[in-house]
């Protein structure tokens, strides 16, 4: 197709003013809209904590008991279950009040350390969160669907690893930045490969990604079992890395809360400043938005569906080597917890914007490391944080549920976010 | 749609694809000499055992073959079809020579990983069928929904959930019927929800899925660990026993093969000539298909869109729901959490490698199987090449036939598009 240059400014224009609506223009359009936007994902959170409660009654046997004495034990029964267990939720994600305070008085360092560590430990599982949502949600302002920050997260370790203990002798200012940055690489490649396949040849992102991630366990597999093997291990998993690799910590043991958090933080804010203040984070989220438009004011498919998976896979390879440098500093199979899949229903918890994603991370941590305790104190096993996340994407995915439960009015034109092109396009 | 466009259905075979075809040929029937054919001595000598399992099959003699001669056979073969390839090409048998010649290459790594050794062929064969199952089934299933417009990733959920439900419904009731009934209804309820979510409130397909995908995950590890692990009784169903086929399972080496399993198998095999039929020879399929590729002109002609779109993600679960009942109830007997272990993402891409029909998913499910087995096999060879890359290989060649390297599928148009009426 051959355009003249004259109507390209008005396609410009329109752009513009369809494109700050919605994104640039949200955040600042009046109290109205910005309740509209909280409201929706805080219902979803409250929601599915409830369905989560409800699940955990049906689950308990001294429930059923106590039902059958009498229905008012019951209740009675049921509200201590929930109880127990959410506050042990609580109390894992944030520390016990009561022990923090009776560590504070005694004036023993390291009784306070143990009391406020869980609340670190909230953050620290946060940490590779912020990333991989952040991967995600750029993604999708790219118009694109990265699945598979799960598999760019494992290549981004492998390669962090790799360097954080192969490369001896160096001063941490040179080697740290190194392994990070490896890391970032790492992923970068394993996104601009589906990158590349969709913008030449319209292959699915989706579908590739999910290759992509079955690729890149099998290749970890392959070398933390053969090449990348710790010499005296008997399981796969690397050797330690360097001192010079790891990221400092602020505080003694048992808190394990170090430099990443911040540096996911400030990854946080470039994300954000790239997306809305620059000229390239505007070429790729109208390229995401409206990829006709976008050809039509002069901009290039090819090159930002390329980077908007080449940059969404190096946040999430960065996700992958902050475990490995902050937290294990080791890699082993078992070292994500998943954090790719959860990072989708992050993402779109926070509204595919950093500062939502940013707090939504930190609440899927909180969960996560509380529920450890719950596992513990309660006995619930800690998979019903996966249900909760479901449920949570769900109420997200699907407003008109939220809406109709809690009799809320329809929100305006530009709510959705997501505006996923079809399989075939 | 744009990419569509540029792939007319008439044209088969670009000369772009026809060089690159050649070219892949060529470089095989290289490798086959260098990588196979120099290291090896003169007098190697490659046995294959004929032993597919199972009590009272007739066995055949184990095959024989000189290694060296065999593969330089095959390099020729390789070569000269490479080249025949390059100058005119095959036209439209262009991608049963590709097989071919894959086949060929593969068998020619056999041949080379098992010399001066013994492998058992039928065994590996025999594995083959069992590794394409759950992948087959799990195809199906996404042929199903896919074929009618909504594209279901969450296969590996649905099945993950079938497969614990099949598993304590059968244990709690003692019988391994009821505890197939379980399954396949929990694949259909997790259908309803991944339909509801796409059709009613128009969310976006991929998301349901991973909603689906990420609560099954997480509803089956809750149960297991909760129940199933502090209670055995509860995670007991028993297996379907093998049933050979009177007079078909005698038949040297097919028999034993395909006539001497349990009923998933031979289910699998009904589910795949039934659905190829109803999707392709009658109006019911062509109904479904219509939905899936132009949901308007479908509506505008009568038929119920939403309809039948609830009806095929349902039915779809009800396979899925097959497919996971067969990990518990077919295989192993007992349940263990994330059991499924991405099987139900490579029915996905043995759907997009069978070009979204039933039987094109049962052979990339053989093929997909294949390498799986084949994996186990050269893992116990002790091989040079890791078998890990060889279960990276369904993966890639999904990869490779999305991006048109070696033929590029069809999808249905309206795939992955909410319909909303007007």
């Amino acid at each position: 197709m051959t355009e003249e240059t004259k109507p390209k400014l008005d396609a410009g224009k329109v752009l513009t003013q369809e494109l700050v609506g919605e994104g640039k223009g949200a955040p600042r359009g009046g109290g109205r809209q910005v309740a509209q936007a909280v409201i929706v994902p805080l219902l979803a959170v409250v929601t599915a904590l409830l369905i989560g409660a409800l699940i955990i009654i049906l689950t308990t046997e001294s429930v059923y008991a106590a039902f059958r004495a009498s229905i008012g034990s019951g209740l009675v029964e049921s509200l201590r279950v929930v109880g127990e267990a959410y506050g042990a939720l609580f109390a894992g994600a944030f520390g016990d009040p009561a022990k923090i305070a009776a560590a504070i008085s005694s004036g023993d360092a390291q009784a306070i350390r143990r009391a406020v560590n869980p609340f670190f430990e909230s953050l620290v599982a946060a940490t590779p969160y912020i990333y991989g949502g952040l991967a995600v949600a750029l993604g999708f302002r790219g118009g694109l669907f990265n699945i598979g920050v799960e598999g760019q997260l494992f290549v981004g370790a492998l390669c962090a690893t790799f360097v954080g203990y192969a490369l001896t002798g160096l001063p941490t200012i040179v080697h740290l930045p190194l392994t990070i940055l490896a890391g970032a690489l790492g992923g970068a490649i394993w996104g601009f490969v589906p990158g590349y396949l969709k913008a030449k040849t319209g292959a699915h992102e989706v579908i590739n990604t999910i290759m992509m991630n079955y690729i890149a366990f099998r290749l970890s597999d392959w070398l933390l079992s053969g090449p990348m093997k710790r010499a005296e291990s008997f399981n796969p998993v690397s050797p330690w890395i360097q001192d010079s690799a790891k990221l400092p910590r602020f505080f003694d043991s048992p808190i394990r809360f170090h430099a990443g958090f911040f540096l996911a933080l400030i990854v946080a804010g470039l994300v954000w400043w790239f997306l809305f203040r620059t000229r390239w984070g505007f070429d790729l989220r109208t390229v995401g938005a409206n990829p006709h438009a976008a050809r039509y004011a002069g901009m290039s498919i090819v090159l930002w569906t390329v980077m908007a998976m080449g940059i969404s896979g190096a946040l999430a390879g960065m996700a992958g080597s902050n475990e490995v440098i902050g937290v294990n500093y080791n890699m082993a199979m078992s070292f994500s917890s998943g954090y790719g899949f959860d990072s989708i229903a992050l993402a779109l918890l926070g509204n595919s914007h950093p500062v939502g994603v940013v707090l939504s991370a930190l609440l899927f941590g909180a969960l996560r490391n509380g529920a450890t305790r719950m596992q513990v104190v309660a006995g619930i096993p800690i998979d019903i944080i996966s249900i909760l996340q479901a449920l949570i994407l769900m109420f997200i995915a699907a407003p008109a549920i939220i809406r109709s439960i809690y009799r809320l009015r329809a929100a305006g034109k530009g709510e959705q976010v997501v505006s996923l092109r079809s399989w075939g396009e | 749609m744009a990419t569509i466009a540029l792939q007319p259905r008439y044209k088969l075979v670009s000369p772009t694809r026809q060089r690159v075809l050649g070219i892949i040929y060529l470089a095989l029937a290289f490798l086959l000499w260098f990588a196979f054919i120099r290291p090896l001595t003169a007098d190697a000598v490659t046995t294959f055992g004929m032993t597919p399992g199972g009590l009272g099959v007739r066995e055949l003699a184990p095959w024989q073959l000189p290694t060296r001669t065999t593969i330089l056979l095959m390099a020729a073969v390789t070569a000269v079809v490479g080249g025949v390839q390059l100058v005119r090409g095959f036209g439209r048998w262009s991608t049963l020579v590709l097989g071919l010649v894959v086949g060929v290459f593969v068998f020619g790594f056999l041949i080379w990983s098992a010399a001066g050794r013994s492998l058992n062929l039928a065994g590996l064969l025999r594995a083959t069928l069992s590794a394409a199952v759950p992948i087959t089934l799990g195809a199906l299933s996404g042929v199903l929904c896919e074929r009618a417009g909504v594209v279901n990733i969450a296969i590996e959920g649905m099945m993950l959930a079938a497969a614990m439900m099949a598993c304590l419904v059968g244990s709690i009731t003692h019988n391994l019927w009821i505890g197939l009934l379980g399954g396949i209804l929990t694949g259909a309820l997790m259908a309803a929800v991944l339909a509801v979510l796409s059709i009613k409130y128009m969310t976006n397909q991929i998301i349901s899925g991973t909603v689906i995908n990420i609560f099954a995950t997480g509803m089956t590890s809750f149960v297991s660990s909760k129940f199933l692990q502090t209670n055995q009784a509860l995670n007991d169903p028993g297996v379907f026993r093998t049933f050979p086929i009177p007079g078909l399972v005698d038949i040297p080496l097919v028999g034993p093969i395909f006539f001497h399993n349990n009923m998933f198998v031979y289910g699998m095999f009904v589910l795949l000539f039934v659905l190829q039929f109803a999707l392709f020879s009658t109006r019911w399929g062509l109904r479904l298909r219509s939905v899936g590729e132009h949901p308007k002109a479908a509506d505008t002609l009568g038929i119920n869109v939403f309809r039948t779109r609830y009806m095929a993600v349902i039915l779809g679960g009800l396979v899925a729901g097959f497919a996971g009942s067969y990990f518990t109830l077919g295989s192993v007997g007992r349940f263990d959490e994330v059991m499924t272990a991405g099987r139900g993402f490579i029915g996905l891409a043995a759907m997009i490698f069978g070009n979204w029909t039933p039987f094109g998913s049962f052979g990339a499910g053989l093929l997909f199987g294949f390498a799986n087995s084949l994996a186990a096999g050269i893992a116990i060879l002790g091989s040079s090449i890791p078998s890990e890359f060889l279960l990276m290989a369904p993966y890639v060649a999904t990869i490779l036939v999305l991006a048109g390297v070696v033929g590029r599928g069809q999808m249905p148009a309206a795939d992955g598009t909410p319909y909303e009426k007007e």
